[in-house]
Protein backbone atom coordinates (compact mmCIF):
# COMPACT_ATOMS: atom_id res chain seq x y z
CA UNK A 1 0.00 0.00 0.00
CA UNK A 2 1.58 3.76 -1.12
CA UNK A 3 1.49 6.17 1.49
CA UNK A 4 -0.41 9.02 1.29
CA UNK A 5 1.54 12.12 2.64
CA UNK A 6 3.86 9.71 4.38
CA UNK A 7 0.35 7.93 6.27
CA UNK A 8 0.29 4.40 5.49
CA UNK A 9 -3.82 3.62 5.59
CA UNK A 10 -4.79 0.07 7.08
CA UNK A 11 -6.65 -0.83 3.49
CA UNK A 12 -7.31 0.91 0.21
CA UNK A 13 -11.05 3.03 1.01
CA UNK A 14 -11.84 6.15 2.34
CA UNK A 15 -15.38 6.77 3.20
CA UNK A 16 -17.83 9.35 3.55
CA UNK A 17 -19.89 10.29 6.50
CA UNK A 18 -23.14 11.71 4.53
CA UNK A 19 -26.44 10.05 3.84
CA UNK A 20 -26.44 7.13 6.46
CA UNK A 21 -30.33 6.22 7.86
CA UNK A 22 -28.40 6.71 11.01
CA UNK A 23 -25.36 7.80 13.53
CA UNK A 24 -25.73 4.17 14.50
CA UNK A 25 -25.11 2.82 10.96
CA UNK A 26 -22.59 5.18 9.74
CA UNK A 27 -20.56 3.71 12.90
CA UNK A 28 -21.40 0.33 12.15
CA UNK A 29 -20.58 0.52 8.25
CA UNK A 30 -17.13 2.16 9.34
CA UNK A 31 -16.24 -1.10 11.31
CA UNK A 32 -17.64 -3.13 8.58
CA UNK A 33 -15.31 -1.37 5.80
CA UNK A 34 -11.60 -1.18 7.89
CA UNK A 35 -11.64 2.54 6.01
CA UNK A 36 -8.94 4.36 7.72
CA UNK A 37 -10.09 7.91 6.69
CA UNK A 38 -13.64 9.51 7.18
CA UNK A 39 -14.13 12.36 5.02
CA UNK A 40 -16.56 15.34 6.40
CA UNK A 41 -17.62 18.81 5.48
CA UNK A 42 -17.84 21.89 7.24
CA UNK A 43 -21.32 23.85 7.31
CA UNK A 44 -23.00 26.56 8.81
CA UNK A 45 -23.97 25.35 12.77
CA UNK A 46 -27.59 24.77 13.28
CA UNK A 47 -27.62 22.80 15.97
CA UNK A 48 -26.16 19.03 15.30
CA UNK A 49 -22.13 19.94 14.14
CA UNK A 50 -21.14 19.32 18.36
CA UNK A 51 -22.73 15.34 18.56
CA UNK A 52 -21.48 14.88 14.86
CA UNK A 53 -18.00 15.83 16.09
CA UNK A 54 -17.98 13.38 18.81
CA UNK A 55 -18.86 10.66 17.00
CA UNK A 56 -16.77 10.89 14.39
CA UNK A 57 -14.09 11.47 16.49
CA UNK A 58 -14.93 7.91 18.36
CA UNK A 59 -14.46 6.37 15.02
CA UNK A 60 -10.89 6.43 15.92
CA UNK A 61 -10.25 7.36 11.87
CA UNK A 62 -8.11 9.95 10.36
CA UNK A 63 -10.35 13.07 9.65
CA UNK A 64 -10.21 14.15 5.55
CA UNK A 65 -12.32 17.58 5.58
CA UNK A 66 -13.98 18.60 2.26
CA UNK A 67 -14.42 21.94 0.03
CA UNK A 68 -17.92 20.26 -1.00
CA UNK A 69 -19.92 22.58 -2.52
CA UNK A 70 -17.77 25.12 -3.24
CA UNK A 71 -17.25 26.48 -6.68
CA UNK A 72 -14.85 29.24 -6.45
CA UNK A 73 -11.03 28.93 -5.76
CA UNK A 74 -11.66 31.37 -3.49
CA UNK A 75 -14.43 30.04 -1.56
CA UNK A 76 -12.38 26.30 -1.21
CA UNK A 77 -9.57 28.21 0.11
CA UNK A 78 -11.63 29.68 2.92
CA UNK A 79 -13.30 26.84 3.73
CA UNK A 80 -10.27 24.65 3.75
CA UNK A 81 -8.68 26.98 5.93
CA UNK A 82 -11.38 26.76 8.31
CA UNK A 83 -11.35 23.23 8.32
CA UNK A 84 -7.93 23.10 9.36
CA UNK A 85 -8.73 24.46 12.61
CA UNK A 86 -11.77 22.79 13.20
CA UNK A 87 -10.31 19.20 12.26
CA UNK A 88 -6.78 20.41 13.43
CA UNK A 89 -5.40 18.38 9.99
CA UNK A 90 -3.46 19.43 7.17
CA UNK A 91 -5.20 17.23 5.27
CA UNK A 92 -8.04 18.81 2.44
CA UNK A 93 -9.73 16.88 -0.13
CA UNK A 94 -10.14 19.83 -2.34
CA UNK A 95 -13.09 20.00 -4.66
CA UNK A 96 -13.68 23.31 -6.80
CA UNK A 97 -16.69 22.29 -8.86
CA UNK A 98 -17.98 23.52 -12.11
CA UNK A 99 -20.73 22.29 -13.24
CA UNK A 100 -24.01 22.11 -11.18
CA UNK A 101 -25.44 18.84 -12.96
CA UNK A 102 -22.29 17.03 -13.67
CA UNK A 103 -20.71 17.96 -10.56
CA UNK A 104 -17.74 18.14 -12.66
CA UNK A 105 -14.55 19.52 -11.06
CA UNK A 106 -13.49 23.05 -12.34
CA UNK A 107 -9.89 22.58 -13.34
CA UNK A 108 -8.68 25.86 -13.59
CA UNK A 109 -10.01 27.06 -9.85
CA UNK A 110 -8.95 23.13 -8.46
CA UNK A 111 -5.44 24.94 -10.28
CA UNK A 112 -5.40 28.07 -8.11
CA UNK A 113 -6.51 27.12 -5.00
CA UNK A 114 -4.44 23.76 -4.94
CA UNK A 115 -1.32 26.42 -5.40
CA UNK A 116 -2.43 28.67 -2.87
CA UNK A 117 -3.09 25.45 -0.21
CA UNK A 118 -0.05 23.98 -1.05
CA UNK A 119 1.72 26.90 -0.40
CA UNK A 120 0.12 27.49 2.86
CA UNK A 121 1.31 23.99 3.86
CA UNK A 122 -1.68 21.76 3.43
CA UNK A 123 -1.91 18.76 2.38
CA UNK A 124 -4.02 18.49 -0.82
CA UNK A 125 -6.19 15.65 -2.31
CA UNK A 126 -7.39 17.43 -5.23
CA UNK A 127 -10.51 15.93 -6.95
CA UNK A 128 -9.70 15.95 -10.59
CA UNK A 129 -10.45 13.99 -13.61
CA UNK A 130 -8.49 11.86 -15.82
CA UNK A 131 -6.85 15.04 -17.53
CA UNK A 132 -3.40 14.31 -17.63
CA UNK A 133 -2.12 18.04 -18.58
CA UNK A 134 -4.05 18.89 -15.54
CA UNK A 135 -2.80 16.54 -13.44
CA UNK A 136 0.92 17.11 -14.10
CA UNK A 137 -0.07 21.12 -13.86
CA UNK A 138 -1.46 19.77 -9.70
CA UNK A 139 1.85 18.17 -9.36
CA UNK A 140 4.13 20.84 -10.28
CA UNK A 141 1.58 22.85 -7.82
CA UNK A 142 2.91 20.43 -4.80
CA UNK A 143 -0.11 17.94 -4.32
CA UNK A 144 1.37 14.76 -3.93
CA UNK A 145 -1.74 12.71 -4.16
CA UNK A 146 -4.84 12.90 -6.88
CA UNK A 147 -8.02 11.97 -6.61
CA UNK A 148 -9.73 11.32 -10.67
CA UNK A 149 -13.18 10.72 -10.46
CA UNK A 150 -14.81 7.87 -11.62
CA UNK A 151 -17.84 9.08 -12.71
CA UNK A 152 -20.05 12.18 -11.29
CA UNK A 153 -20.25 12.03 -8.13
CA UNK A 154 -23.27 10.38 -7.10
CA UNK A 155 -23.90 8.61 -10.07
CA UNK A 156 -23.17 5.16 -9.13
CA UNK A 157 -21.88 4.34 -12.88
CA UNK A 158 -18.57 3.36 -11.77
CA UNK A 159 -15.61 4.22 -14.32
CA UNK A 160 -16.44 6.20 -16.82
CA UNK A 161 -13.85 6.83 -19.00
CA UNK A 162 -11.47 3.54 -18.62
CA UNK A 163 -9.03 4.58 -21.27
CA UNK A 164 -8.43 8.19 -20.00
CA UNK A 165 -7.75 6.25 -16.31
CA UNK A 166 -5.55 3.52 -17.41
CA UNK A 167 -3.34 6.29 -19.65
CA UNK A 168 -3.44 8.76 -16.81
CA UNK A 169 -2.22 5.78 -14.14
CA UNK A 170 0.38 4.79 -16.67
CA UNK A 171 1.53 8.53 -17.23
CA UNK A 172 2.23 9.10 -13.41
CA UNK A 173 3.00 5.36 -12.17
CA UNK A 174 4.75 6.72 -8.89
CA UNK A 175 1.94 8.48 -7.62
CA UNK A 176 -0.61 7.48 -5.27
CA UNK A 177 -3.78 8.17 -6.94
CA UNK A 178 -7.40 7.54 -5.28
CA UNK A 179 -10.34 6.95 -7.55
CA UNK A 180 -12.77 9.34 -5.92
CA UNK A 181 -16.63 9.42 -6.79
CA UNK A 182 -19.28 7.79 -9.05
CA UNK A 183 -18.53 4.29 -7.53
CA UNK A 184 -21.27 2.27 -6.99
CA UNK A 185 -21.07 -1.34 -6.99
CA UNK A 186 -17.83 -3.28 -5.23
CA UNK A 187 -16.83 -4.00 -9.06
CA UNK A 188 -16.17 -0.83 -10.01
CA UNK A 189 -13.79 -0.83 -7.02
CA UNK A 190 -12.08 -4.09 -7.46
CA UNK A 191 -11.31 -2.98 -11.39
CA UNK A 192 -10.53 0.41 -10.23
CA UNK A 193 -7.55 -1.62 -7.98
CA UNK A 194 -6.73 -3.83 -10.53
CA UNK A 195 -6.09 -0.72 -12.91
CA UNK A 196 -3.33 0.00 -10.33
CA UNK A 197 -5.61 2.60 -8.70
CA UNK A 198 -3.95 2.90 -4.82
CA UNK A 199 -7.53 3.36 -3.39
CA UNK A 200 -11.15 4.32 -3.48
CA UNK A 201 -13.25 7.36 -1.99
CA UNK A 202 -16.73 6.01 -1.75
CA UNK A 203 -19.89 7.33 0.15
CA UNK A 204 -23.10 7.12 -1.52
CA UNK A 205 -22.62 3.14 -2.76
CA UNK A 206 -22.40 2.56 0.67
CA UNK A 207 -24.81 4.90 2.98
CA UNK A 208 -27.31 4.15 -0.09
CA UNK A 209 -27.31 0.88 -0.38
CA UNK A 210 -30.60 -1.28 1.42
CA UNK A 211 -27.70 -2.52 4.21
CA UNK A 212 -24.91 -0.26 4.38
CA UNK A 213 -23.43 -2.57 6.59
CA UNK A 214 -22.66 -5.31 4.36
CA UNK A 215 -22.06 -2.98 1.64
CA UNK A 216 -19.11 -1.31 4.01
CA UNK A 217 -18.10 -5.52 3.86
CA UNK A 218 -18.56 -5.88 0.37
CA UNK A 219 -16.59 -3.18 -0.42
CA UNK A 220 -13.51 -3.90 1.50
CA UNK A 221 -13.46 -7.30 0.21
CA UNK A 222 -13.38 -5.41 -3.30
CA UNK A 223 -10.57 -3.51 -3.09
CA UNK A 224 -8.36 -6.25 -1.57
CA UNK A 225 -9.30 -8.50 -4.22
CA UNK A 226 -8.33 -6.04 -6.74
CA UNK A 227 -5.02 -5.11 -5.01
CA UNK A 228 -4.53 -9.10 -4.72
CA UNK A 229 -5.15 -9.61 -9.18
CA UNK A 230 -3.38 -6.44 -9.93
CA UNK A 231 0.31 -7.86 -7.44
CA UNK A 232 -0.44 -11.28 -9.21
CA UNK A 233 -0.09 -9.84 -12.68
CA UNK A 234 -3.44 -10.74 -14.65
CA UNK A 235 -3.10 -12.35 -18.23
CA UNK A 236 -3.22 -10.78 -21.54
CA UNK A 237 -6.09 -10.02 -23.44
CA UNK A 238 -6.89 -11.48 -26.94
CA UNK A 239 -9.36 -11.52 -29.38
CA UNK A 240 -9.71 -14.87 -30.36
CA UNK A 241 -10.13 -18.16 -28.41
CA UNK A 242 -7.12 -20.36 -27.08
CA UNK A 243 -7.77 -24.14 -25.67
CA UNK A 244 -6.76 -24.21 -22.02
CA UNK A 245 -6.64 -27.91 -22.29
CA UNK A 246 -4.06 -30.23 -24.05
CA UNK A 247 -4.15 -30.69 -27.80
CA UNK A 248 -1.43 -33.15 -27.79
CA UNK A 249 -3.02 -36.72 -26.93
CA UNK A 250 -6.28 -36.35 -27.92
CA UNK A 251 -8.26 -39.08 -29.03
CA UNK A 252 -8.78 -40.00 -32.73
CA UNK A 253 -12.76 -40.70 -32.59
CA UNK B 1 -25.56 47.02 16.76
CA UNK B 2 -27.28 44.59 14.07
CA UNK B 3 -25.20 41.83 11.72
CA UNK B 4 -25.80 39.41 9.86
CA UNK B 5 -25.07 35.78 11.41
CA UNK B 6 -25.17 32.97 9.33
CA UNK B 7 -27.50 34.76 6.83
CA UNK B 8 -29.68 35.76 9.43
CA UNK B 9 -29.85 39.24 10.77
CA UNK B 10 -28.98 39.18 14.27
CA UNK B 11 -29.39 42.54 17.18
CA UNK B 12 -26.03 42.02 18.98
CA UNK B 13 -24.38 43.77 22.09
CA UNK B 14 -20.83 42.32 21.52
CA UNK B 15 -18.67 44.31 19.90
CA UNK B 16 -15.71 41.39 19.55
CA UNK B 17 -16.74 38.09 17.42
CA UNK B 18 -15.51 36.22 20.60
CA UNK B 19 -17.99 37.98 22.52
CA UNK B 20 -20.85 37.62 19.86
CA UNK B 21 -19.81 34.09 19.51
CA UNK B 22 -20.49 33.60 23.35
CA UNK B 23 -23.83 35.74 23.47
CA UNK B 24 -24.99 33.58 20.54
CA UNK B 25 -24.27 30.30 22.85
CA UNK B 26 -21.49 29.31 20.89
CA UNK B 27 -18.41 30.06 23.09
CA UNK B 28 -17.10 26.85 23.85
CA UNK B 29 -18.59 24.94 20.41
CA UNK B 30 -16.27 23.20 17.87
CA UNK B 31 -16.58 26.02 15.26
CA UNK B 32 -14.84 27.74 12.40
CA UNK B 33 -15.62 31.53 11.87
CA UNK B 34 -15.14 33.86 8.44
CA UNK B 35 -15.98 37.35 8.78
CA UNK B 36 -16.98 38.89 5.49
CA UNK B 37 -15.78 36.06 3.40
CA UNK B 38 -12.54 35.81 5.29
CA UNK B 39 -11.04 33.31 7.26
CA UNK B 40 -10.82 34.97 11.21
CA UNK B 41 -8.80 32.06 13.11
CA UNK B 42 -9.90 31.28 16.59
CA UNK B 43 -7.15 33.43 17.96
CA UNK B 44 -7.97 36.62 16.66
CA UNK B 45 -11.68 36.61 17.58
CA UNK B 46 -11.10 38.59 20.43
CA UNK B 47 -9.71 41.21 19.33
CA UNK B 48 -10.98 41.47 16.26
CA UNK B 49 -14.10 44.24 16.19
CA UNK B 50 -17.50 44.10 14.93
CA UNK B 51 -18.95 46.78 12.97
CA UNK B 52 -22.25 47.06 12.30
CA UNK B 53 -23.71 45.35 9.04
CA UNK B 54 -20.67 42.59 9.15
CA UNK B 55 -21.55 39.16 8.03
CA UNK B 56 -20.26 36.39 10.02
CA UNK B 57 -20.38 32.47 9.45
CA UNK B 58 -19.85 30.17 11.73
CA UNK B 59 -19.64 26.61 10.51
CA UNK B 60 -19.27 23.22 12.36
CA UNK B 61 -18.39 19.69 11.47
CA UNK B 62 -21.01 18.16 9.51
CA UNK B 63 -21.69 14.88 7.49
CA UNK B 64 -19.45 15.06 4.45
CA UNK B 65 -18.84 12.97 1.12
Amino acid sequence: MRDFYGVTLPNALLLGTAQYPSPSVLQDAFRASGAGVATVSLRREAGQGQAFWSLIRDLGVRILPNTAGCHSAREAVTTARMAREVFETDWIKLEVIGHADTLQPDPFGLLEAATILCAEGFHVFPYTTEDQVLAARLLDAGCKVLMPWGAPIGSGLGLNNRHGLRMLRAAFPDVPMVIDAGLGLPSHATEAMEMGFDAVLLNSAVAQAGDPVAMARAFAFAVQAGALARDADPMGVRDMGAPSTPLIGRAWL
Amino acid sequence: MRIEVNGTPRDIAASTVADALSELGWGDARVATALNGDFLPAASRATHPLRDGDRLEVLAPMQGG
